[in-house]
């Protein structure tokens, strides 16, 4: 490291003289600053600038698997307008999230909040985060055969109970409320985490307060947790509806879109039309972008809806 | 919960996949040492045969040896795809009908002929109509036969034996439209509600049925292979205006919608399980005890028969209203891989799958009929060895019809809208009236 990095700034040098040194200063700092900037700047260059710069480029090409293609405009969006396939993808996938995302986020809230307010056992959180150590497939796996219409152990506990047997996955209108379920057991936990570290935030004693004015756990619970939450729900709801858009692994390992599109999200209609069905990474393209503008939208809604980057506390 | 936004992903891969294309180029094939090619298939139950067939070869070509890698049939086209688009395919590998013209047309198989003529190779010692199909509509060839396989009803024996049919019965069934002939007459003898009641009988209670007659596999495609194809290939009907390479399909024909909404309306009568009641084929479902009877194709005898509990028979399609019984007859290939980085060692393997010495192998093997007759009856020999009857695979080419699949381009998307256009039905949202508007999707895909 140069000797600039330990240039005097005590004495009472006159003014122009310390902004030069300042300058130089910053210019001795730049080497370090890049060794560190660097590797990342590298991986976001090569993994995300690029590639989401050439996939604009691809939307409005005709390239496929096989053959590098030209440019055709707006063809690939103006297909993606008229397909009835794509829309019911989004709509599927809309749905999808609504019920994931509201799910998740009032049981992460919940569990957060029991965590917060009544016990401190590292155990208990623990056991609570424990699903999410599972991947996305092998969850998917797992309730695939705990939900098997025959012979899945839910289905037999159903019977065994004398109730009719219940085709989780394979019934148009159950499957996508199946799938977000299947998210949410191994979500949840995760979330409930991340709520859990913004409630730690909140001094206790505004609780101790309010106990004095004799407010009840729940008049507490809607007067001081959750305005005071609020920005850290905010970035959380933000974070996971990302995810959750993308829902795309446990489709495809649980019903590969079906029965009969009903659970065909979008993340598994590009894969489909890039991969399986025409290898037309054009138009798969296309719907990506298409899928990047909404979760770019809805971010900034969000973001601005819920005044994430506001603390009340401040 | 963090990860990259989603279509940067696919774009990343995508752009990653485009890279390795277009540096790679045919860098070659997955296993790299010297003298050594890959080789993939789908079907498990066919591993050992051709292991026994690679083993066989390298004894007698000692510098190349053959690594053998098997995928699942749903992740194996992906993979295969993915693969060619990396230039890091596999040298040769089992090629289907249905798929390889895509292929062709992108240039990622091999034309063969060229080698078959400077070697001499005789492709006339395959079965009757198995070679014609892989001739390209550019006139080459893309695949040398290795099997054939026709479709039949597996059924529950000691359940035919309860209902009092027999098998003589069974095998004289007449099937149409309308009412289905006979044959819908034994489905619902066979079927058997939670009293006891018969389908056929009176008091039958649809719903709560604890016996299928016939088992329907949860496979949705054009071909309708799995499912309806041996009704429809009874009728005056075909899928194409012609095949292979038509360009109009023939879904919107007011006879076959028929035959459609019959075939799945067997499970509205409680003869047949509701859309999802099975997630698995009809081995498992007859398996299960819950299915009387079911379609599968000869490739699936061992899994039927090596069934605990269960003894399995074999009958052929019904005669249908052309007065005949009906099977699709379909015959993989092997193709060899434009990136291959041997493809002369690939040439010769493929030759050697294609001789009496590797399918007399995988006849005496049982698992599938090879496409050479001799050794197709060596395999014959092999599963009555065994004490199982597979004649009913054999009768249609005897006393009845065999059809080709539909054999056209864009083969991907037509079973993309075909399958969910099917499934719709046997679901019940809609009836096979809609095949109509499917139809006229695919027929646009066709003209692309």
């Amino acid at each position: 490291m140069s000797a600039a990095t330990h240039a005097p700034t005590t004495t009472a040098a006159p003014r122009s003289d310390g902004r030069a040194t300042r300058r130089r200063r910053n210019l001795g700092d730049l080497p370090a600053a890049l060794v560190f900037v660097l590797p990342a700047t590298i991986g976001f260059v090569v993994f995300l600038l690029w590639p989401t710069l050439r996939g604009i480029w691809l939307s409005f090409t005709d390239t496929t698997a096989f053959q590098a293609g030209g440019f055709i405009g707006l063809e690939n969006y103006q297909r993606l307008a008229d397909d009835p396939v794509f829309w019911n993808a989004f709509g599927v996938t809309l749905w999808y999230v609504v019920l994931n995302i509201g799910i998740q986020t009032t049981l992460a809230v919940l569990v957060a909040v029991l965590m917060h307010r009544l016990t401190r056992s590292m155990v208990i959180r623990g056991i609570i985060l424990t699903p999410y150590l599972v991947s996305n497939v092998v969850a998917a796996m797992l309730f695939l055969m705990l939900l098997d219409y025959q012979l899945g152990f839910v289905n037999e506990v159903i019977a065994a109970l004398g109730w009719d047997r219940v085709m989780f996955f394979g019934d148009q209108s159950l499957v996508i409320p199946t799938i977000a379920l299947v998210n949410v057991w191994r979500h949840v936990g995760y979330t409930a985490l991340l709520v859990f570290a913004g409630l730690q935030t909140i001094p206790g004693n505004l609780y101790e307060a309010g106990r004095v004015d004799g407010a009840s756990e729940l008049r507490m619970f809607r007067s001081i947790t959750m305005p005071l939450l609020r920005p850290y729900l905010g970035l959380v709801l933000i974070v996971t509806m990302i995810g959750s858009f993308q829902v795309f692994d446990t489709v495809s390992v649980a019903t590969q879109g079906g029965p009969a599109n009903a659970s065909n999200v979008i993340q598994y209609y590009i894969y489909e039309v890039a991969f399986s069905r025409g290898y037309d990474f054009g138009y798969a393209s296309a719907m990506s972008v298409a899928l990047m503008v909404v979760l770019a939208t809805i971010s900034i809604v969000q973001f601005r809806l819920t005044r994430a980057n506001q603390n009340d506390m401040a | 919960m963090m990860r990259k936004t989603a279509p940067m992903a696919l774009a990343g891969a995508v752009a990653l996949a485009l890279g390795a294309c277009s540096s790679g180029g045919g860098s070659g094939s997955g296993g790299d040492g010297a003298g050594e090619i890959t080789y993939w298939l789908w079907d498990s139950n066919q591993l050992p045969a051709y292991q026994a067939c690679a083993d066989a070869f390298t004894e007698a070509n000692p510098d190349t040896t053959v690594k053998i890698e098997q995928f699942a049939w749903d992740d194996y086209w992906t993979k295969l795809t993915a693969s060619f688009v990396g230039g890091s395919g596999p040298d040769v590998f089992v090629d289907h009908l249905s798929k390889y013209g895509e292929f062709a047309a992108q240039g990622q198989i091999v034309a063969l002929d060229e080698m078959i003529e400077r070697d001499g190779f005789d492709t006339g010692v395959y079965a009757d109509g198995l070679i014609d199909p892989w001739q390209y509509d550019d006139g080459s060839v893309y695949g040398l036969p290795k099997d054939w396989d026709t479709t039949a009803f597996f059924y529950n024996t000691e359940m035919l034996d309860d209902a009092g049919i027999t098998a003589e019965e069974l095998w004289a069934a007449d099937w149409n439209p309308d009412d289905g002939g006979t044959f819908e007459e034994i489905v619902a003898h066979l079927t058997v509600d939670a009293n006891g009641v018969r389908g056929d009988e009176d008091g039958f209670d649809p719903t709560n049925v604890e016996v299928y007659g016939l088992g329907i596999n949860p496979n949705f495609e054009e071909t309708g292979q799995m499912q309806w194809a041996n009704f429809t290939g009874t009728l005056d009907w075909d899928y194409l205006d012609t095949n292979p390479w038509g360009t109009q399909y023939h879904f919107d024909d007011p006879e076959f919608q028929q035959a459609i909404d019959w075939f799945y309306g067997l499970a509205e009568k409680g003869y047949a399980p509701a859309a999802g009641v099975f997630s698995d084929e009809t081995p498992t479902q007859l398996g299960s005890g819950q299915v009387a009877m079911g379609t599968n194709g000869s490739w699936a005898t061992g899994s039927f028969m090596e069934l605990d509990g269960v003894d399995v028979g074999i009958a052929p399609g019904p005669v249908g209203p052309t007065g005949e019984r009906a099977s699709l007859f379909n015959g993989v290939a092997d193709s060899i891989s434009a990136s291959s980085d041997d493809p002369e060692a690939a040439w010769q393997w493929v030759q050697f799958l294609g001789s009496t010495d590797c399918q007399d192998i995988v006849g005496e093997h049982a698992v599938v009929f090879p496409a050479i007759p001799e050794s197709s009856e060596k395999a014959l020999a092999a599963f009555d060895e065994k004490g199982w009857d597979v004649s009913a695979f054999f009768s249609y080419e005897e006393e009845g019809r065999t059809f080709l699949p539909p054999i056209t381009l864009n083969a991907g998307e037509v079973n993309a809208i075909a399958s969910v256009a099917f499934e719709d039905i046997y679901l019940g949202n809609t009836e096979a009236s809609s095949l109509t508007d499917a139809n006229e999707q695919i027929n646009t895909v066709l003209q692309k």
